[in-house]
């Protein structure tokens, strides 16, 4: 076993034990450190995959912006009684189960069927494009013009967000 | 450098259409509450574009390194986004005003979704593709919540927005599969690799998610489910443009994708496409009778029209492809004009909604209702109109890509479709009722109304215009 699939490993397997985790908690805050977690641990399969930028801004973007974003939600919210949140077992519950697990059984079906193709190793190409200078070189030539339409979204965005949210209009 | 600039100047469409909005929020900005220059600006902005868009049709070509295709197919599609954003724009003045949402916010924001409209139809890159979808989505959903202080414009956009997240996750999901079994994002690169990768499990999945994507922006069964309640609660005018022009760019995609990229063959998902129509055309046009609201039951007739379209990319050949560009002509100006007129008849109050206030609107209003009568019977499919010839195509495709069922499913649900929009008529012409039009419908309005039924009228007598410009789309 090479140092790379240890790595894999653990990280996938804190990956999947914080996203568990998340969604069995019942105090909002806890699966918010969860989320953290299993934030960090995806960063963490990033870099395995030699995708440095990605993993720092994950890191940078997600599990430091918009976690405290997160945080900052919950505690306005003000959640006292977190069973109010929960519902029972209905039977639109049962049959969502039953298409979600007849749905996963097929896809490891088909995965298992025809894995070829599916298990290439880490190209090469893989460790020149994940780097901050790739990254760079090619949102300011090749990738400028969604670079420029990212800008447009966002200025339309703010646009909104402040017509919606703002206080008084006018 | 240069290169640049000749980029720029090719896609002139969008150019023009983008800067339109950079200076209608510097306008905002510095006159404060005077929104009639911005709506004033906007319609000019946007009509500019579609003339240059119309002259740079016939100049086929790729820019930005490949991020971009002009002419052609763009150029088509940018020319009836830009047409349509300009009628709504015109037709909201006065309804806006009379709601109190008179704003020039609502202006900037349906420029910029235009311009995102645009970028689909103009994509070669699953990255604009993308981009395209998330500019015009964005800026629907904040439409849709614009009268902020409406529970049903509140409800319309919170669920929009939801529901559009989830499916914009669809559409994401479906991109980094086909990147990852392509290793390019690339529509060239795409449809080069094609024939190798077409029955890759990767590549299949990643479609078939994209389809998923896509068909939530179209309102297809069985993603449709936000369309009734958001066209109720979004200010009519904001749902005529995601009824019509942003259906017609999420088509756009459509095409892009599996007519040029995917080479007609749709990568083995036809039959998936043929099932989403038939399902959608059933549903919609099944469901639209049982409706009391009129903006209910234009948002049913919307899903409907989705699954006579996708019939016509699932027929996968040359008469569906200029059958799809066709009806979404036909449709755009019908419905606009159908949903003008709701906009007209609707009180201040969200009230004069139902159908029942129609009843005897030729007596209080004879143009209004002779004028929605044309939109019903174009709905229909009546012919001179253009709607029947939107149908007749998309059919005759059907039956050509050996799909004979999805025509008869077709042509059974339309005769269905006929009771609900003829319904409307009956009621305008031969019942007494206090019909009573809100307001005197401004100038702007009426003529922009009068000017999508005779184009309504038009189309339907010489579709040849959109039948040639349609042979010469990639």
């Amino acid at each position: 076993m090479t140092l790379e699939s240890i790595l894999f490993i653990v990280f996938a397997a804190v990956g999947l034990a914080s996203a568990l985790l998340l969604v069995t908690r019942r105090n909002p805050i806890i699966s918010a450190l969860y989320l953290i977690l299993n934030f960090f641990a995806l960063a963490g399969l990033y870099l395995t995959l030699h995708a440095q930028f990605i993993a720092v801004i994950q890191i940078l973007v997600y599990a430091g912006a918009i976690m405290v974003l997160f945080v900052f939600v919950i505690m306005l919210l003000n959640l006292r009684d977190e069973r109010s949140l929960r519902e029972g077992l209905s039977w639109k519950k049962v049959f969502a189960a039953g298409v979600s697990f007849g749905l996963l059984m097929e896809v490891i079906y088909i995965l298992m069927t025809s894995a070829s193709g599916m298990t290439e190793l880490l190209p090469a190409k893989a460790t020149e494009i994940g780097t901050v200078e790739a990254i760079g070189s090619r949102l300011f030539t090749r990738f400028l013009f969604p670079f420029e339409v990212t800008s447009v979204l966002l200025t339309a965005a703010i646009v909104g967000a402040i017509l919606l949210a703002k206080k008084k209009l006018d | 450098m240069n290169t640049y600039l000749t980029d720029i100047l090719q896609s002139g469409a969008l150019m023009i259409t983008t800067i339109t909005g950079i200076v209608l929020l510097l306008v905002e900005a510095n006159r404060r509450g005077r929104p009639a220059t911005s709506f004033a600006l906007a319609i000019v902005g946007l009509l500019a574009a579609g003339m240059t868009a119309l002259i740079q049709m016939p100049a086929h070509g790729t820019g930005f390194s490949g991020m971009v295709q002009t002419g052609g197919f763009a150029s088509f599609f940018a020319a009836l986004f830009a047409v349509a954003g300009a009628m709504t724009i015109a037709l909201s003045r006065s309804y806006l005003a009379r709601i109190g949402w008179f704003r020039g916010e609502y202006a900037i924001l349906t420029v910029f979704a235009v311009v995102g409209m645009m970028l689909i139809a103009a994509s070669n890159d699953l990255i604009i593709l993308f981009l395209g979808v998330e500019l015009m989505s964005v800026c629907l959903y904040v439409l849709a919540g614009l009268a902020r202080v409406r529970d049903r414009s509140n409800e319309a956009a919170l669920k929009y927005f939801l529901l559009g997240a989830f499916a914009t996750g669809f559409l994401l999901y479906g991109i980094a599969l086909i990147y990852g079994a392509v290793g390019s994002t690339n529509f060239e690169a795409i449809s080069a690799a094609f024939p190798a990768i077409s029955a890759h499990i990767m590549f299949l999945a990643g479609a078939g998610l994209v389809v998923v994507g896509l068909s939530f922006k179209v309102s297809a069964v069985p993603f449709h489910m936000w369309a009734p309640d958001v066209y109720e609660g979004a200010p009519t005018t904001v749902s005529a443009l995601m009824s019509t022009a942003a259906k017609a760019a999420a088509f756009s995609g459509f095409l892009v994708l599996f007519v040029r990229t995917f080479h007609f063959v749709g990568a083995g998902l036809n039959t998936v496409l043929a099932v989403i129509a038939a399902a959608s055309m059933i549903l919609g046009n099944v469901v639209a009778i049982a409706q009391t609201n009129i903006k209910r039951m234009l948002a049913y007739s919307s899903i409907a029209h989705a699954g006579y379209m996708l019939a016509g990319v699932a027929a996968a050949n040359a008469i569906g492809l200029m059958g799809v560009a066709f009806y979404l002509v036909a449709y755009a100006f019908m419905n606009i004009g159908a949903f003008a007129v709701v906009s007209m008849v609707e009180d201040d109050h969200e009230q004069h909604l139902t159908l029942d206030d129609y009843a005897g609107l030729s007596k209080q209003r004879p143009l209004v209702a002779a004028l929605m009568a044309v939109f019903m019977f174009a709905l229909a499919g009546v012919p001179p109109f253009a709607g029947f010839f939107g149908k007749y195509y998309v059919f005759l495709a059907a039956v050509e890509g050996k799909m004979t069922w999805l025509a008869i499913v077709g042509v059974l649900t339309s005769l269905i479709s006929a009771y609900y929009y003829l319904r409307i008529v009956v009621l305008m012409y031969f019942r007494d009722g206090a019909a009573d039009v809100a307001a005197k419908p401004s100038v702007l309005t009426m003529v922009t109304v009068v000017l999508a039924a005779l184009l309504v009228l038009q189309l339907g007598i010489t579709p040849s215009v959109v039948v040639q410009a349609a042979q010469r789309f990639f």
